[in-house]
């Protein structure tokens, strides 16, 4: 019973070591917040499915090391911003920015989604004006109506 | 009428195929670098074999250069490096490293092994002027014209075909 204890005690304080490790030593807990909070907006460019605060790669390491440099001198998050696009372009924002190149990938979603309830409602007010008998599902098609199918 | 309720969702698949084809011949490793036709960023680097002499920007303007990004750890560039070696007896134009994150013992010790094609090596120990070049995978070559804009960049090893379809035609016209 007590190494049951023992191990679920164990299981339970698993993630709070991982959240040590995770968090680096800082003398300030704001500014820590604060670079992490960017650092989680700025794609990796070596792994590319996480952001620099996630990854564990020496490039997002160096990186979250310049942010929190940027921000201990006083730089504003937007000026960090664009330092890391100027320098790694806009694929490192994971919200990239609106502009003529990135029109499709932010309409692209709401037009397929307009799109699909316009030819929904289409096909829900042709059938609307259907007689009863077509969804009878005894019936052949083929005898009921010969403009359909 | 009578075929499009056949057509119609074919037409849409066929659409699907297209795209989708299309992405698999993309390669997400390659993203485009906004340097191109931007000035090359500053940097004042010591060479790799001498701690005493610094390199700047400011002192390559004037000619046509190419930057080469390599470490001693990195596997990939040894991939690469006898293709650099070969590439360098041409001499079409002096060829700069840039030891990213090493160390010079190692580093100095990698050139003496494999071949040194470099004219000099900067030493970048804590990857800073990397950053600023926006290097994320070693190697990674640029080519920075006599204004000191950069013209080309390559990620990952060079290959053959790159050489002669993309780096000589841009030397010819640099140079031309």
């Amino acid at each position: 019973m007590a190494r049951l204890f023992f191990l679920l005690c164990l299981t339970l304080l698993a993630p709070l070591v991982q959240a040590r490790e995770a968090a680096p030593a800082a003398d300030d807990p704001a500014l820590e917040a604060r670079m992490l909070r960017i650092a989680s907006e700025l794609r990796c460019l070596v792994c590319q499915n996480q952001t620099i605060a996630d990854s564990h790669a020496g490039l997002a390491v160096d990186l979250r090391n310049q942010v929190r440099e940027m921000l201990q001198n006083g730089q504003s998050e937007s000026q960090i911003i664009d330092y890391m696009t100027a320098r790694y372009g806009d694929f490192v924002l994971y919200r990239p920015p609106l502009k003529t190149s990135t029109v499709l990938l932010w309409a692209g979603p709401g037009v397929m989604l307009l799109g699909g309830l316009g030819g929904l409602i289409l096909v829900l007010r042709r059938r609307s004006r259907m007689p009863a008998e077509h969804f009878d599902p005894d019936a052949p098609e083929a005898a009921q109506d010969p403009h359909l199918s | 009428m009578k075929y499009l309720r056949f057509l119609l969702p074919l037409g849409i698949f066929l659409g699907l195929v297209v795209f989708l084809a299309a992405g698999l011949k993309l390669d997400p490793k390659e993203v485009p670098s906004p340097l191109i036709d931007k000035p090359a960023p500053g940097f004042a680097l010591t060479r790799l074999d001498n701690p005493a002499q610094t390199i700047r920007r400011d002192d390559l303007l004037g000619k046509v250069w190419m930057l080469n990004v390599w470490a001693s750890w990195c596997g990939a560039c040894r991939e690469e490096h006898p293709l650099l070696v070969e590439f360098s007896r041409k001499k079409m134009l002096p060829i700069y490293g840039l030891n990213y994150k090493d160390e010079r013992v190692p580093g100095l010790k990698w050139l003496a092994n494999f071949g040194n094609p470099y004219d000099a090596s900067l030493f970048d120990q804590d990857g800073r002027v990397g950053i600023d070049w926006g290097v994320y995978g070693v190697p990674e070559t640029f080519i920075i014209d006599r204004q000191g804009v950069v013209r080309f960049k390559h990620i990952g090893p060079l290959t053959p075909d790159v050489i002669h379809t993309r780096i000589e035609p841009l030397l010819r016209q640099l140079n031309g």
